[in-house]
């Protein structure tokens, strides 16, 4: 590949692209991520096989993608330009696919999503897609993420090209404050604003930092945009690196993502060759590199000094802040750091203008939010939804509701720092606000769906012994607070609780929660108070009873066959 | 996290340095910010961190043996005793957890007679629980080395085990 020397030679680079694509072309993308797990590359192996035995390299493209967000059938594709969605596909089924739904036309019934026996074959009418508004997974699984003229083809790095030739670092920032774009890591913080105070911070290097630890269990947002559409998030980067003045860029990723790195690894690469990373891009005097860093197991590095202690090949604990990252964060210098669905939301913001992004959302939270929907779901998967739809939409327009003949009971949103969210909250209208007044946090956006066979205390002891074990050690509160509340949530489910824990309980939970020093032990004990103020009846019951009381667990084996 | 770890000098046995060497050659300066990415590269070479291959960190980096070994234990994904040929890795993630993952970790247990984060006495398998694989949607979910096994029932992960 050429360097692109100036933001023209970008705009021509994609117009020949353009000019190569063949609309006859049958496009077949499968995703080859999250679905890899259940054969997705066995079935691209068979296609291919298939195409070339019958000779129809010219007619059929075999692209391999990142997540389609509805897991729960994978391995998935879609055929375009029908716009036709197949489910659950095998090796065999790759024969007929190509002779009957591509050669002649016809819809392979046994494929198509199927609810209340209704055979769904577009992807346009079924509700889990027709529902979503997809800002940044709008390329994932449309797109090969392992090239990037497909991402050029998307209008992408236009928005960077757009910012480098025409704005000033203080419009950046303006568009970025209008937009109301706010951290999707959990937080909330404005991303405008944080931009701004590394921007006026003084220091001769400033770094900018991409948090892709994603550690929530539950919550795979990051993980899909990274594998599904990596460049995103770097034409994110490079538009903050340009905003703050940063020369030098790290992503650091989960060392459980081996294909998110892979991806990126790959993006990376095709970036610099294409002059759109490294020395004077598009032929400005704008520099920005980019390294991965992998981590290697620690949940409390996605607490920002935390992550930077482990860059900086330490332990990765956190310190007290200030001095914030913004002025003193990696080596001492200025430091931003945002997470990876925030960088994939700034392209758009800029390719669209900020007055069209604020459009979306509520009054205090703009634009979209991923969700990453499991549990006891039907439709367990990755979702994409406008700030400020309800939980219902979610769970059950979106999600089909809960399996079997099981009731919703609550939505752990969150993850180990969040709340469960109970039915009678269910037409919440969700924004950072609002789920935080019901007790949860919006986090990096797991929802777990929970039936009624689950028991809440039991959750709430799950959560703290995550929180107990991934706790550094490093403060008092933390460290012994939570191993407390896990000892009095471990006896009160083993049937020997007592009459006082509840208020014990109550006591150490608002201590830990003052005098720990960073999120993981402000938050840890977020799932108790949640619990407890929903469930108490389940508390009271558990200590009432004595004796032992079995947990319930549900088997797979007896949930309905959608979800099997 | 908080391992609990002992060097032993004669479980320890020294391994041969050239594949350690190697790696260390790559970093003509290093850091500490290499660290990590060093000891990455040498427990991948070895399967885990021999005591010899730290000593020589120290050597060539100069980085004291007490902040190696710091860092070491600090992250659960170094190991400082020989690994099993197979690793398993149960998801105990909050979607797992609520479609049966105490059941599948009560089964390895009894099936391999081994506990969480150890590996049994043939080397054959080390066994570990990682908070989240993020594939919710596999529920219950384990991965034997590169693979993923999803929707497991107790009687699914006996078979899956002796299979290998």
């Amino acid at each position: 590949m050429e360097k692109l020397k100036n933001p023209d030679d970008l705009i021509k680079y994609r117009k020949s692209l353009e000019s190569e694509h063949r609309p006859d072309m049958v496009r077949i993308c499968i995703c080859t991520t999250g679905c890899r797990a259940l054969g997705a590359e066995e079935v691209c192996r068979a296609f291919r096989a298939e195409i070339e035995k019958q000779s129809l390299a010219g007619k059929i493209e075999i692209v391999d993608t990142g997540c389609q967000g509805l897991c729960a059938r994978a391995p998935v594709l879609t055929i375009e330009p029908m716009g036709i969605f197949y489910g659950r596909v095998t090796e065999t089924d790759v024969p007929e696919i190509i002779s009957r739904t591509i050669l002649k036309g016809e819809i392979i019934e046994r494929l198509c999503y199927a609810e209340a026996g209704k055979r769904t074959p577009y992807t346009r009418d079924i509700p889990f897609y027709s529902k979503q508004k997809k800002i940044v997974l709008k390329n994932c699984g449309n797109i090969d993420p392992k090239n990037i003229s497909e991402y050029i083809l998307k209008e992408g790095y236009l928005a960077f090209s757009k910012v480098l030739s025409g704005m000033t670092q203080d419009q950046v920032i303006n568009e970025m404050k209008n937009s109301g774009l706010r951290g999707r890591g959990g937080a909330g913080f404005p991303t405008g604003n944080k931009w701004e105070f590394v921007k006026k911070a003084q220091g001769d290097i400033k770094y900018l930092i991409c948090n892709g630890d994603e550690g929530d269990p539950g919550a795979f947002m990051d993980r899909a945009v990274l594998e599904g559409d990596p460049h995103s998030v770097i034409e994110g980067m490079l538009i903050g690196a340009y905003a703050i003045g940063s020369r030098k860029g790290i992503v650091y990723v989960r060392a459980e993502y081996p294909i998110a790195v892979e991806h990126l690894k790959i993006a990376i690469k095709q970036a610099k060759s294409l002059g759109l990373l490294g020395d004077n891009i598009l032929g400005s005097n704008f520099s920005f590199d980019l390294d991965i860093k992998m981590g290697a197991g620690a949940f409390v590095c996605g607490e920002e000094t935390a992550l930077i202690a482990s860059i900086e090949g330490k332990r990765g604990m956190p310190r007290p802040r200030p001095p914030f990252p913004a002025t003193s964060g990696l080596w001492g210098k200025p430091t931003n750091i945002n997470n990876v669905e925030t960088f994939a939301n700034v392209p758009i913001i800029f390719l669209k203008g900020s007055a069209w992004y604020k459009a979306i959302g509520t009054e205090s939270s703009k634009g979209t939010k991923i969700f990453a929907l499991a549990g006891n779901v039907k439709n367990t998967g990755l979702v994409e939804v406008p700030m400020g739809t309800s939980l219902r939409e979610i769970v059950f327009d979106i999600g089909g509701g809960v399996p079997g003949r099981k009731k919703f009971k609550a939505a752990q949103m969150g993850g180990p720092s969040g709340g469960c969210v109970p039915a009678q909250h269910l037409d919440l209208p969700i924004d950072y606000e609002t789920v935080k007044e019901v007790g949860a946090i919006m986090g990096s956006g797991g929802l777990i769906v929970m039936d009624d066979s689950t028991s809440m205390v039991d959750i709430a002891r799950y959560f703290m012994e995550f929180c107990q074990d991934e706790s550094c050690g490093k403060c008092v509160p933390c460290r012994i607070g939570t191993k407390r509340m896990l000892d009095i949530l471990t006896r009160i489910t083993k049937g020997q609780g007592k009459k006082e824990d509840i208020d014990l309980l109550k006591e150490l939970a608002e201590v830990t929660k003052m005098a720990s020093l960073c999120g993981l032990g402000q938050t840890a004990a977020n799932p108790v108070i949640s619990t407890i103020r929903y469930y108490l009846n389940e508390y009271e019951e558990l200590i009432n009873k004595k004796g032992v009381q079995p947990l319930p667990q549900q088997s797979p084996a007896t949930q309905s066959p959608c979800c099997a | 996290m908080h391992k609990t770890v002992t060097l032993n000098e004669e479980s320890a046995p020294a391994v041969d340095l050239a594949k350690c060497r190697a790696i260390l050659l790559k970093y003509n300066s290093a850091t500490s910010a290499d660290l990590i990415p060093v000891l990455q590269q040498i427990q991948d070479a070895y399967g885990y961190l021999p005591q010899n291959t730290l000593e020589e960190i120290t050597a060539r980096t100069r980085i004291p043996l007490s902040k190696i070994y710091g860092v070491v234990t600090f992250y659960s994904q170094f190991s400082l005793e020989p690994r099993g040929k197979h690793t398993i890795k149960v998801c105990t993630g909050t979607a797992c957890h609520i479609k049966g993952a105490p059941e599948i970790k009560k089964k390895i247990t009894e099936v391999l007679q081994v506990d969480e984060r150890q590996t049994t006495q043939d080397y054959k398998f080390t066994y570990e629980p990682v908070a989240c694989l993020g594939t919710c949607f596999l529920a219950p979910v384990m991965m034997i080395n590169d693979r993923y096994y999803g929707k497991l029932t107790v009687e699914k992960t006996e078979t899956i085990l002796k299979s290998y």
